[in-house]
C-alpha cells in the first residue's frame, strides 16, 4: 500500500455492516482502493455479504450475522484490501451534454464574478475536466466525481437551497456532481443535463457506476428542451465512449 | 378475484416489505418495514412468506372493506381498537372480512406503525426485488406514494381457514441497544458518556427518514462535517447543532455527519416502535452481544410459523374489550409531514 494513505481501519456500522476506511479525507488514491476493494470483494464471492457501497473514501460492507461474524469477515476483508492496486481497466465513459447558466445555472455568473472570470470561462474550466464517478449517494443517481479543475474548488453556499431542479450539474468545494432528482443542495449551480442517471422504466435503470469516466460538453437551451423530452420518453441521451 | 379496498387512511401509511437490496450502490435506500417483527408476524397469520409486501399503517387510523368476495387479512405491531361492524378484533389475529364488512382500525396507542397483511399477498410489479414504497424516490407498487382512501388491492378471496392468532414474546422494555462507531472517536468520552447516560424523547418530526432524538446537545471534538459515507438502517449521525438523528429506513444511503453509534438490527423495531415523547436511553453492547441479538432474531422470524394457536374466542373478547377501555389518545402532528402519535397527559 501506498506510504500517502493512513492505516486501513475497519470500523463497526452496527451489528450488520463493516466500513473499511482507507482514508478520512477526500483522496484520489484512496477512492481508487475502495473501488479495487469493491471489485475484488464482488470477485470473491464470500458468503453472508449483502451489500457493497462505495464511497469517496471508504467501503460499506452490508453483511449477513448468521452467516459470517465480524471477526471473520474483517481478516477476509483486511487480505482483500492488502492487495495490490490492479492494473488500470478501462472504464466507460460518458460525455454528458449540459446547458449551461441563465435559468439551468443560476449560479454560473456568480462563480465567474466570485472567481473574476468569464462564464465562458468557467464553462470552458468544467467541461475541460476529466472525473470519475467517485461515489453515488444521498439521493438515487447523485453522481459524485472527482477531478474537477483545482481553479473552480470553492467553499459550499452559506445556506444550502431547499430544492434544486432534476438534472443539476454543480459544483461545491473539491467536488463536481451529477444530480438527477430535485433536491436539497448548499452546491454551486452551473447548468443542467437532460440525462436521467437514474430513470425506474428504463433499461438500465442506472446509468452511471461508481468507476465510470465522465466529461461534459456544452448544448444550447433549445437542444436540452429536445434532448429533455427524448430523455423523459426513456432515451439515454448521453454518449457512451467505448475505449 | 375479491377486492381489498381502502375506505379511509392516514398520512404516513403505505406499502412495505422486507425491502430492496442491491441497490444502495446507486443511492437507492432499501425502504421496508420499519417494523419487521410486527411485518413478520402479520404475514404469518395469513400464511405469507415473513417480508411479505403488506400496508405498513401509520399512527391514525384506517378502515378497509371487502369487495366482490370475502377477504382474509391480519393485523399486528402497534397496538390499536380494531373492530369489524361493531365487534372487536385483537391485535396479533387475523380476521376474515366477508363481502362487504369493513375493518375499522383506531390511531396506535403507543408505538406509531401497524401492519396490515393479506391472505395471498400484495400484487404488483417489483423494482429492484421489492414492492417497498420509496415516496421521496416515486417507486414502489401498486401504489409509488402514500396509500389514500379509495385505493384497492385485488387478491385471491378468502381460502375459508380458519382465523388464528399468533403468540409474541413480551415486547422487551429495556434500553435501546447500540454498538458505538462508526465514528465515535469524532467525540470524547464525556459527550460519549452523555449520549449513553442520557433520556432521550424521539421528536414530533420523524419520519421513516430519521427519528430526531431531543435531549443534551452533543458536542464533537473536531467539527461535524466528515467526508461522506455509508449509512445503514439505525445510525446515529449528529449534525451541527448536536441533536441526534437515527436513520431509519428512506434514509439516505451515505451522510456526512459523524455517527457516534449504531443501533443493533434487533432492536431497530423497537426504536421505530416508541412513541414521540416517551423517555428512553440507550445502551452500548459489544460486538459479540449485537450479533448474537441478531442471530436470535432471526430465530425469533423463522420460529414465527411455530407460534400460531387456534384463535380463542373468549380471550380475544377480553383482551379486545380491555384494549377498548383505553380512550383519550391525541395527535400531536403539527404538519403533514409528522406522523407521531402521543397519550394526552
Amino acid at each position: 500500500m501506498a506510504a500517502t494513505l493512513p492505516p486501513l481501519r475497519l470500523l463497526a456500522s452496527g451489528d450488520s455492516a463493516v466500513t473499511v476506511e482507507f482514508s478520512r479525507t477526500i483522496d484520489d488514491e484512496a477512492n481508487q482502493r475502495v473501488l479495487a476493494l469493491d471489485k475484488a470483494l464482488a470477485a470473491a464471492g464470500i458468503d453472508g455479504i449483502t451489500e457493497a457501497v462505495p464511497t469517496y473514501r471508504s467501503l460499506l460492507v452490508h453483511y449477513d450475522p448468521n452467516q459470517i461474524g465480524f471477526d471473520a469477515l474483517g481478516e477476509k476483508l483486511l487480505a482483500l484490501a492488502g492487495e495490490p492496486l490492479p492494473p488500470a481497466t478501462r472504464a466507460r465513459r460518458w460525455r454528458i451534454p449540459v446547458a449551461y447558466g441563465g435559468e439551468h445555472g443560476i449560479d454560473l455568473e456568480d462563480v465567474a464574478k466570485a472567481l473574476n472570470t468569464t462564464p465562458d470561462d468557467i464553462v470552458a474550466r468544467h467541461t475541460g475536466g476529466d472525473y470519475r464517478v467517485a461515489m453515488i449517494g444521498f439521493t438515487p443517481g447523485w453522481s459524485y466525481l472527482s477531478g474537477l479543475d483545482p481553479s473552480l474548488h470553492m467553499s459550499r453556499r452559506q445556506s444550502p437551497r431547499l430544492l434544486t431542479p432534476a438534472g443539476t450539474i454543480s459544483i461545491g468545494g473539491v467536488q463536481a456532481g451529477i444530480q438527477c432528482l430535485a433536491a436539497p443542495s448548499g452546491w454551486h449551480l452551473l447548468g443542467r443535463t437532460p440525462v436521467r442517471t437514474y430513470q425506474l422504466h428504463r433499461n438500465p435503470t442506472f446509468l452511471t457506476e461508481p468507476g465510470d469516466r465522465v466529461t461534459f460538453f456544452a448544448i444550447d437551451h433549445k437542444t436540452f428542451e429536445e434532448q429533455d423530452r427524448a430523455a423523459e420518453a426513456g432515451e439515454i441521451v448521453a454518449e457512451q465512449v467505448v475505449a | 378475484m375479491s377486492r381489498l379496498v381502502v375506505a379511509s387512511i392516514g398520512p404516513a401509511s403505505s406499502v412495505q416489505d422486507g425491502g430492496r437490496h442491491g441497490t444502495q450502490r446507486y443511492g437507492l435506500t432499501p425502504s421496508g418495514a420499519m417494523d419487521r417483527l410486527a411485518l413478520a408476524a402479520a404475514n404469518t397469520l395469513v400464511g405469507n412468506e415473513a417480508f411479505a409486501a403488506a400496508v405498513e399503517i401509520g399512527p391514525f387510523g384506517a378502515a378497509f372493506t371487502a369487495r366482490d368476495g370475502a377477504v382474509r387479512v391480519a393485523i399486528a405491531g402497534a397496538p390499536r381498537n380494531a373492530d369489524v361492524a361493531g365487534k372487536p378484533v385483537a391485535m396479533d389475529t387475523s380476521v376474515t372480512l366477508q363481502d362487504g364488512e369493513t375493518l375499522t382500525l383506531g390511531f396506535a396507542r403507543g408505538g406509531a406503525f401497524s401492519y396490515l397483511a393479506i391472505e395471498s399477498g400484495i400484487r404488483g410489479e417489483a423494482v429492484f426485488g421489492s414492492l417497498a414504497v420509496n415516496a421521496r424516490a416515486g417507486l414502489g407498487s401498486p401504489y409509488p406514494r402514500p396509500l389514500q382512501a379509495g385505493d384497492e388491492f385485488s387478491v385471491d378471496a378468502a381460502s375459508g381457514a380458519p382465523d388464528l392468532r399468533i403468540e409474541l414474546p413480551k415486547p422487551a422494555t429495556g434500553p435501546i441497544r447500540v454498538v458505538l462507531g462508526p465514528q465515535d472517536d469524532e467525540f470524547d468520552d464525556a459527550n460519549k458518556a452523555l449520549f449513553l447516560e442520557s433520556e432521550w424523547k424521539i421528536s414530533a418530526t420523524s419520519d421513516r427518514m430519521g427519528y430526531r432524538l431531543e435531549g443534551p446537545p452533543i458536542k464533537h471534538m473536531h467539527g461535524h462535517n466528515i467526508v461522506s459515507d455509508g449509512t445503514v438502517n439505525g445510525s446515529i449521525q449528529v449534525p451541527g447543532n448536536g441533536a441526534p438523528i437515527a436513520l431509519m429506513m428512506d434514509r439516505g444511503t451515505s451522510g456526512g455527519y459523524p455517527k457516534i453509534a449504531t443501533v443493533i438490527t434487533a432492536d431497530v423495531g423497537r426504536l421505530a416502535q416508541t412513541s414521540a415523547g416517551t423517555a428512553f436511553r440507550f445502551e452500548a453492547v459489544s460486538m459479540a452481544e449485537a450479533q448474537d441479538e441478531a442471530r436470535k432474531f432471526a430465530q425469533l422470524i423463522r420460529s414465527l410459523p411455530d407460534r400460531l394457536r387456534p384463535l380463542d374466542s373468549t380471550a380475544l373478547n377480553i383482551e379486545a374489550l380491555s384494549d377498548a377501555n383505553v380512550a383519550g389518545y391525541a395527535v400531536s402532528a403539527m404538519d403533514a409531514g409528522t406522523w407521531q402519535v402521543t397519550a394526552e397527559p
